[in-house]
């Protein structure tokens, strides 16, 4: 992949299996016929770098599992660096939509960037599929029929978080996050279904992002004493916090609970710090079920890497598409929209259905950080749905 | 709140800046006697984390891989101020802040093909694992104490060598009136070479010793580095003291503003800036 910042949005064409034979040999509007173009706008360098690569190895995987082709289509796809530049991407996205005329859009992981990608594929029709961004905007508000998510709203870890805190007999919660949209959309979350069922949230600290001292907070929550610590918290941030929470002595006295991103990823630089950590999310890497044995043998005969939940959310990305196209029989806009919105998956992470908002239907787990691996012990909630609170489509089926 | 409480938290704030201090003087450093604004300040950090955790990898000990490191990012300071630098002594801001802008792109580039994306740790060693109990729930890293003792002993050794030692009058000198120093027969350009060297040295120094408690990720110098101008900005521009006195004063405020208004703890060490400057518009030691 590259790693260079391009000075202007930098488009690579890229044709997946039997497609590139066809693709260059016929003329231009024969191909654009029978030819299904697919933009990855996602992130090839900077921070979320390594997250934009295993979406793409995860629906490129889908892709070539299904020969190379969605339905009778030929696959042709062009790729975009969004370089999570949120400034730049309504242009970037203008370029995939109006200058390379794709039939679908796959992106992003950055919220902010897809808050434009929505807004545009809002004024556009394109079809767009979200492989991370957890806003949860874009299945509620900005919602609308040519636009569906494959990874989870950032209310749904926090709710069922919440839930699974109630059930384990916590009642006096403080929480801790950062101040930005995707940490108070998930403590948002966690609060609902707390609350709901009778607990309290007792303080809630919020960072600045993306600060990482977190003496003065941690000292407060030693002598608050509460009954579990909430936090959302991911990449670098996760682990310092993880660290610093256990060697303030926390660990054994407090019990960690959060989304699962504090452990996403970051287990090996947490360390042992991270033992006991509980956390809710739609995936674990040592779920065991034969689709998850599948996925990831075959990802890992692919690409020589096991693959993580990114990769999981871009395989799901494709299967929607492909599954879409062939109960329409068509990539006609309209047809394919309407055949999307019914698709059910069995995707590694469990079964998946789309909710009226187009956001995915799905189970949350409950794991344990147990000898360096997050641990399924539970489920924290059953095929969960977003709310889509706000979200105004009338088109319901 | 109790005593103790008011305390540990007096503690916290002091340590944070004693951290801020040691990050933030190769900035003030280099800025007061070479008139530089260094912008790639956060990327030598980011160097320092790096190679701390990188050497730690193969030696398994944090002293040994800042021995080692250190003269790597020595080395590389001497290159920086040799090829680059010093053919814009004569220029002025905007076109040091230029290039010292595009070092900060080169050096995210060359993090990411070298170390890659991912996000490390570099473990505590041994001997100060652990930590001292506070109250009956809550502890004190060992670790963290030991940082601050260590920026506190680099804050008096500073502060000795620019004010007492031959080689801080010249260092001194230089940095009010470049032409009589050159006049006296000293090297001027060994003395910028010198000093840019030390600051880096400290930078990345600051960044391997901060890595056991900091973790180790893309974009780290960048995150840091605005903090850093606070603390120079807060102390005056070039003035070891005030970076002394900026960073504790922007500790205790960050920590207490977490305590006391925690909706607005960001934004309680911008309003300590903001008030300084309206006082002392050249900050307070400049």
């Amino acid at each position: 992949m590259s790693v260079f910042k391009h000075p202007g949005a930098f488009v690579r064409k890229l044709a997946v299996g039997a497609s590139m034979a066809a693709a260059t040999m016929l003329p231009l509007s024969q191909a654009a016929a029978d030819t299904i173009k697919i933009g990855y706008m996602l992130p090839y360098s900077g921070t979320f770098a390594q997250l934009g690569e295993m979406i793409t190895d995860g629906f490129n995987l889908a892709l070539k599992e299904n020969g190379g082709k969605i339905g009778d289509y030929d696959v042709e796809i062009v790729t975009l660096d969004d370089e999570s530049n949120a400034g730049r991407a309504t242009r970037n996205m203008q370029q995939l939509v109006s200058g390379e005329n794709v039939d679908v859009v796959v992106g992003t992981v950055h919220s902010g960037v897809a808050m434009a990608m929505v807004r545009v594929a809002r004024q556009q029709g394109t079809i767009l599929i979200i492989p991370n961004a957890g806003l949860d905007a874009a299945t509620r508000q900005l919602c609308g029929p040519n636009i569906f998510r494959t990874s989870f709203s950032n209310w749904q870890p926090g709710y069922a978080m919440g839930h699974a805190a109630y059930e384990r007999g916590y009642r006096n919660v403080v929480t801790m996050a950062w101040r930005y949209g995707a940490g108070q959309e998930s403590v948002a979350g966690f609060k609902e279904a707390f609350e709901e069922l009778g607990g309290t949230v007792t303080r809630e600290f919020y960072v600045p992002f993306p600060e990482v001292e977190f003496q003065a907070q941690l000292t407060e929550i030693a002598s608050m004493q509460p009954d579990a610590v909430y936090v959302f918290f991911a990449g670098g941030g996760a682990v310092q916090f993880v660290r610093d929470y256990a060697a303030a002595g926390l660990k054994d006295r407090v019990p960690l609970i959060g989304a699962g991103f504090i452990t996403e990823g970051t287990l090996q630089a947490q360390g042992e710090a991270a033992e006991g950590v509980l956390s809710a999310l739609h995936y674990s890497e040592a779920l065991d079920t034969e689709e998850n044995q599948a996925f990831r043998q075959a990802f890992h005969d692919e690409y020589g890497k096991y693959p993580d939940i990114y990769a999981v959310q871009g395989y799901d990305a494709a299967k929607l598409l492909i599954e879409g196209v062939n109960q329409a029989g068509t990539k006609s806009r309209d047809d394919l929209i309407h055949a999307m919105r019914n698709v059910e998956l069995s995707s590694p992470r469990g079964p998946i259905t789309m909710s009226r908002s187009h956001n995915p239907i799905q189970n949350m787990y409950l794991r344990e950080v147990q000898n360096g691996e997050n641990v399924v012990i539970g489920t924290a909630y059953e095929m969960l749905e977003d709310p889509g609170t706000g979200c105004a489509m009338r088109d319901v089926n | 709140m109790d005593l103790s409480l008011f305390l540990i938290q007096t503690m916290n704030g002091v340590q944070y800046g004693l951290l801020l201090f040691l990050i933030a003087s190769g900035l003030t450093l280099i800025f007061g006697i070479m008139h530089i604004i260094n912008l790639a300040h956060g990327s030598l950090y980011m160097v320092g984390a790096y190679l701390a955790f990188w050497i730690s990898s193969y030696t398994g000990n944090l002293f040994l891989s800042i021995l080692l490191g250190l003269p790597i990012a020595i080395v590389l300071g001497i290159v920086i101020e040799r090829f680059l630098i010093q053919r814009l002594y004569d220029r002025d801001h905007l076109d040091q802040v230029l290039l010292t802008f595009g070092l900060i792109l080169i050096f995210d580039a060359m993090q990411s093909i070298i170390w890659g994306n991912d996000v490390h740790g570099v473990p505590i060693p041994d001997a100060l694992r652990g930590g001292i109990m506070l109250t009956e729930n809550l502890a004190y890293p060992t670790y963290r104490l030991f940082v601050s003792g260590v920026c506190l002993a680099i804050a008096v050794g500073m502060f000795l060598l620019i004010q007492k030692t031959r080689l801080g009058m010249i260092v001194r000198g230089g940095a009010s009136n470049r032409e009589m120093v050159s006049a006296l027969g000293i090297n001027i350009r060994w003395v910028y070479t010198l000093v840019f060297a030390a600051g880096a040295g400290l930078t990345a120094f600051a960044g391997m010793i901060a890595a056991p408690i900091s973790s180790v990720y893309p974009g780290m110098g960048n995150s840091i580095l605005i903090i850093c101008f606070v603390v120079v900005v807060i102390g005056g521009l070039g003035s070891i003291k005030g970076a002394f006195l900026g960073a504790l004063m922007v500790g205790l405020v960050y920590t207490w503003g977490t305590v006391l208004v925690p909706q607005f703890a960001g934004a309680a060490v911008y309003a300590l800036m903001a008030a300084v400057l309206l006082w002392k518009p050249r900050g307070l030691f400049a």
